[in-house]
């Protein structure tokens, strides 16, 4: 019986080594960047083991969701990828409906954990614009286009009005590149962008109060001494006071003193620049440069098109994450609740974004074969 | 061309693709080398600055809480207070050990199960240069203590705030309500800018409702702190803006009365000015003393609230309902004559039963026989029952809840306290949609009586009374009248317009009504007979006796025990004055009364007394009765004398 076990262990175990079903240079990346984001932990926390091992414990179940998802083929992800939007966004319609959380409505109690709905069309969105253009001509046609603009800006106005203007950009992102990386044509999209920067004025109408101080408050960061003009303020000395080399690890003053708000989560990076420089900030960019272009990689060898456009899509979504937290930290953005991927401390993120890289795995395991 | 076009081409589009994904890494590439260049910019360029300023980084803004606007009657009587205490305060990051410091300091100052659980809760949720307040209200001797003990105990301290006082304790609880500490679930709720330092919160009454007038707005100053963290000097300070001061239209004078009046039984009364929708007082009897709860109340203290069979927790005047019984006659009487159904001379016979025609089931009036024919007026001064059965038979539901509906049954009266019931208005819509059953004419002539479908609050009751008494024009309640920016500086009045126009098209109809609610009064048959003996204006009132439990047999009950009644029973009065240019409308309800006019009259009879009294005992412009025959003054019918107002008084029906 146990002989019998093993035997089977053993020849998994050499399926696994002699054709491995994941991607072993974007699998090293991650396990890089993992790394760095407990290390850097330990020290945002002031060496809170306990917030570390919860942390390792969520890349842990990332993980083990990365793998059972590259198993998984894009064929049946594809098939189940309507109901996977449609139960997403009904998701969302509830949370709307009787939600709860700190000002913002975003969670669903279920009772044993707070769940929140908006995480999971950070992924379902990019497959729904993926399936509604597989079967279809490319480069897309204006009504493909307004079909797709549909299909993105329902769920993106349900999380915009909880309101969670951070995750609203990085699901709305992740539709867009998908049809992006459709080939929609350059003329269109210089229509559409200036469409859009048409409409900023009236964005700005729509926006909360709150949302328009943040904005505001990034020009003068000083008329805001007990909220975000003090993150911004504090962020940016912390980063700057790093300077080329960094102060080392453990050595963060702005964090160890306090004058750091959210060093643990959403300003983590500032952390980061502080203790380990430019020098570890340019590093720390080149590996999410990599893992960013081997995803693209992935996406290029994808077997179909709705494989291409998931892969592309999960993969140029990664950088908006990276790009919107540094900037924010740099004091260059305004304060939106952006984690930076992998490193913040934090559950939902870390897993959901480990299972984008698990259908990004699965993809690379069904990729076309070279004759 | 056309033809291959319509056919996907995979192999074209992954061409397509392979370009589209190249420019996206360019795209991404530039994105994060501005990114970079950003970091350059900070880190290299205006290095120095940054590493001077993270040297220099002493000052560290802290919250200033501001104080919470006090409360005042309408005369200025101070109703909500807030004194100085003292409480004690720990800076997380000054401990090296919290639980053996917390072991510790509870030898010297004792600390309750509670106030380590709001403690550890806050504790988690603060950063930790905050100070965290650990037991609030020390009494001096614990500050003694502690202060003998201080050295022991690095990074605790013994902080001054202010803390909410209800001088008036229980009076006014169910209005003004009351202040709690502010717990880990309302952290998740509240702007964590506005309630930096805030501990305490309203959470029930006025103090709930105004809490975004009452609480202000922050202030900050700037300390500086040495490399430790420890404070050395505050360098500029920014005072809070305190939360704007309420001026109630309660009288605190009535709302003694009020409450005296119940002696302690369960019940509600409910005074307003229908001219405005002001309330004069507002009572709920049994009350309790809100401060209590300011401090985090005791298990025991609370055990025995709850515990309590007459739950002085529950607010009756605003969530409790109630059948209206006969309090309700006079405005169905007002819709028949509206509507055109009825003359003020049309006559029904009384015979002690009445029936549906082609029905066998009776519904009985009170008064064994009947009382033979009477009008409209004769009808609510004896509270006739068959009178509005048949009334209320010939307007049908539909016509019958529409215009009921006008007086605000069946929906929240909008009054500026939260948690207010609707009660029910008997119609065929509430019907289907709770039960999914048909309505039945049988039910369409008891809703003529207020039994039945029909569920008010007493501030529902006194609100549609008011409207009446207010020649149909109708008000929100109010219980704020003004506000103030702080003491001394202008009072800023709140406008509370009419809901709407008049609900009465015939002003004669009216004066019908006003005279058979005079008649319960002045009556010799009145049901309310003796009630204004002494009373130097007119008063215009109805009883209503409510069944609390549907009768199980139609034979009638002799027994004449008050106790027992009492205990079947939900006595109503409502009352207005003066009669002709109405000033005040008084609704009373005793949970458990034998009878509407000797039960609940009184009540209403000790609130207007007051109300007198407040206004020294003559109100302008209104013509006072001859003191002789005060009570007598109106009465026409004649009538056995000397029948006793209690055998008389109805409502109890099937």
């Amino acid at each position: 019986m146990i002989a019998a076990l093993y035997m089977r262990w053993r020849r998994f175990l050499r399926r696994v080594m002699t054709r491995p079903r994941i991607d072993m240079p974007l699998a090293i990346g991650l396990l890089v960047l993992a790394l760095v984001g407990l290390v850097t932990l330990y020290s945002a926390g002031n060496g809170n083991l306990a917030l570390v091992g919860g942390q390792a414990a969520r890349f842990v179940l990332g993980g083990a969701l990365l793998l059972l998802l590259s198993r998984i083929p894009p064929s049946v992800l594809r098939s189940w990828t309507p109901w996977l939007y449609a139960g997403s966004t009904a998701l969302l319609v509830l949370v709307a409906v009787l939600g709860e959380g700190r000002g913002a409505d975003r969670w669903l109690n279920l009772g044993v954990m707070r769940f929140q709905p908006s995480e999971l069309l950070k992924l379902t969105m990019p497959m729904m614009v993926a399936w509604y253009l597989h079967p279809r001509q490319l480069p897309p046609s204006w009504k493909d286009m307004a079909v797709v603009a549909a299909l993105i800006a329902a769920p993106v106005g349900l999380i915009a009005k909880q309101p969670d203007l951070g995750t609203a950009v990085l699901v709305a992102a992740a539709g867009v590149f998908a049809l992006f990386l459709a080939g929609m044509a350059w003329w269109r999209i210089a229509v559409l962008a200036g469409a859009v920067a048409g409409m900023i004025p009236m964005a700005w109408h729509m926006l909360h109060q709150y949302q328009r101080d943040r904005i505001l408050t990034l020009l003068n960061p000083e008329s805001d001494p007990l909220g975000n003009g003090w993150h911004i303020i504090q962020s940016q000395i912390a980063v700057g006071s790093g300077g080329i080399f960094g102060k080392g690890w453990l050595h963060s003053t702005q964090s160890r003193l306090d004058f750091l708000p959210e060093h643990t989560t959403d300003f983590i990076f500032a952390v980061f620049s502080e203790e380990f420089g430019l020098v570890g900030v340019t590093a720390l960019i080149v590996l999410y440069a990599f893992i960013i272009g081997r995803c693209l990689w992935i996406a290029m060898e994808a077997r179909d098109t709705y494989s291409r456009l998931l892969a592309g899509a999960i993969g140029m979504g990664f950088f908006v994450y990276v790009f919107v937290n540094g900037g924010m930290v740099a004091g260059m953005l305004p304060v939106v609740g952006v984690p930076l991927p992998l490193i913040s401390y934090g559950g939902t993120s870390a897993v959901s974004l480990l299972v984008g890289f698990g259908v990004l795995m699965s993809i690379h395991a069904h990729r076309k074969m070279h004759h | 061309m056309k033809i291959r076009r319509s056919i996907k081409d995979n192999r074209g589009e992954g061409e397509l693709f392979r370009r589209r994904a190249l420019t996206g890494f360019v795209l991404i590439l530039l994105g994060l080398s501005m990114l970079i260049g950003r970091f350059v910019f900070l880190q290299v360029m205006r290095h120095d600055e940054f590493v001077t300023r993270a040297q220099n980084n002493r000052v560290k803004p802290r919250a200033l809480p501001p104080a919470r606007g006090l409360i005042y009657d309408r005369n200025g009587v101070l109703l909500a207070d807030n004194v100085p205490a003292f409480r004690l305060e720990v800076v997380p990051e000054q401990v090296k050990d919290m639980s053996a410091m917390l072991a510790r300091l509870g030898k010297v100052v004792p600390l309750g199960r509670d106030d380590l659980d709001a403690f550890r809760k806050l504790l988690a949720q603060s950063q930790r240069f905050e100070s965290v307040p650990l037991k609030m209200h020390l009494t001096e001797d614990e500050i003694d203590r502690f202060e003998v003990n201080r050295w022991r105990f690095p990074g605790v301290d013994v902080v001054p705030y202010l803390i909410r006082r209800y001088p008036f304790g229980k009076l006014f609880a169910h209005v003004i309500g009351y202040v709690g500490r502010i717990d880990a679930d309302d952290l998740q709720q509240l702007d964590p800018v506005r309630y930096k330092g805030t501990s305490h919160i309203g959470r029930s009454g006025l103090e709930r409702s105004y809490e975004d007038v009452l609480h202000g707005t922050p202030g900050y100053e700037l300390i500086e702190v040495n490399a430790d963290g420890r404070t050395q000097r505050v360098l500029e300070t920014h005072p809070p803006t305190p939360g704007r001061n309420l001026y109630l239209s309660i009288d605190v004078r009535l709302q003694k009365a009020a409450e005296a009046a119940f002696e302690g039984r369960p019940g509600a009364a409910v005074a307003i000015d229908p001219r405005n929708g002001q309330v004069l007082a507002m009572v709920s009897v049994p009350s309790f003393d809100p401060n209590l709860f300011v401090n985090g109340i005791s298990q025991t203290d609370y055990s025995a609230l709850t515990g309590d069979p007459d739950k002085p927790l529950y607010n009756r005047a605003l969530r409790g309902v109630y059948p209206p019984g006969s309090t309700v006659k006079p405005l169905i009487g007002l819709g028949g004559l509206e509507m055109g159904l009825r003359t003020p001379q049309d006559t029904v016979l009384s015979t002690g039963v009445f029936y549906i025609p082609g029905q066998s089931r009776g519904y009985r009036d009170d008064v064994r026989g009947g009382v033979g024919r009477v009008d409209l007026v004769q009808a609510i001064e004896q509270s006739v029952n068959t009178y509005f059965y048949k009334l209320a038979l010939d307007m049908g539901i539909d016509r019958f809840s529409a215009w009921m509906g006008k007086f605000g049954f069946g929906r929240p009266t909008g009054i500026d306290l939260m948690g207010e019931s609707s009660g029910v208005l008997p119609s065929r819509e509430w019907k289907t949609a709770r039960l999914r059953q048909p309505w039945y004419p049988g039910e369409t002539v008891i809703a003529g009586i207020g039994q039945g479908y029909w569920a008010v609050t007493p501030i529902q009751l006194v609100h549609a009374i008011a409207t009446f008494a207010g020649h149909g024009v109708a008000y929100a309640p109010r219980l704020v009248m003004a506000t103030q920016a702080g003491m001394g500086a202008p009072l800023k009045l709140l406008s509370n317009p009419p809901s709407g126009p008049s609900l009465i098209r015939n002003p004669a109809d009216w004066d019908v009504i006003n005279e058979g609610m005079q008649m319960v009064i002045y009556g010799a048959k009145g049901t309310g007979y003796g009630l204004a003996k002494g009373f130097p204006y007119t008063i215009a009132g109805k009883s209503g006796t409510a069944e609390r439990f549907s009768r199980t047999t139609s034979a009638y009950n002799n027994d004449k025990n008050t106790a027992y009644l009492a205990s079947r029973h939900r006595a109503w009065f409502v009352a207005y004055a003066p009669a002709d240019h109405p000033q005040v409308a008084v609704a009373a309800l005793l949970e458990s009364g034998a009878w509407g006019a000797s039960d609940a009259g009184p009540i209403v009879r000790k609130i207007l007394d007051a109300w007198l009294a407040a206004h020294g005992g003559t109100i302008p412009g209104e013509e006072r009765l001859p003191s002789s025959s005060a009570s007598t003054a109106l009465a026409a019918t004649a009538g056995e004398p000397g029948k006793s107002p209690a055998s008389a008084s109805t409502g109890a029906t099937p």
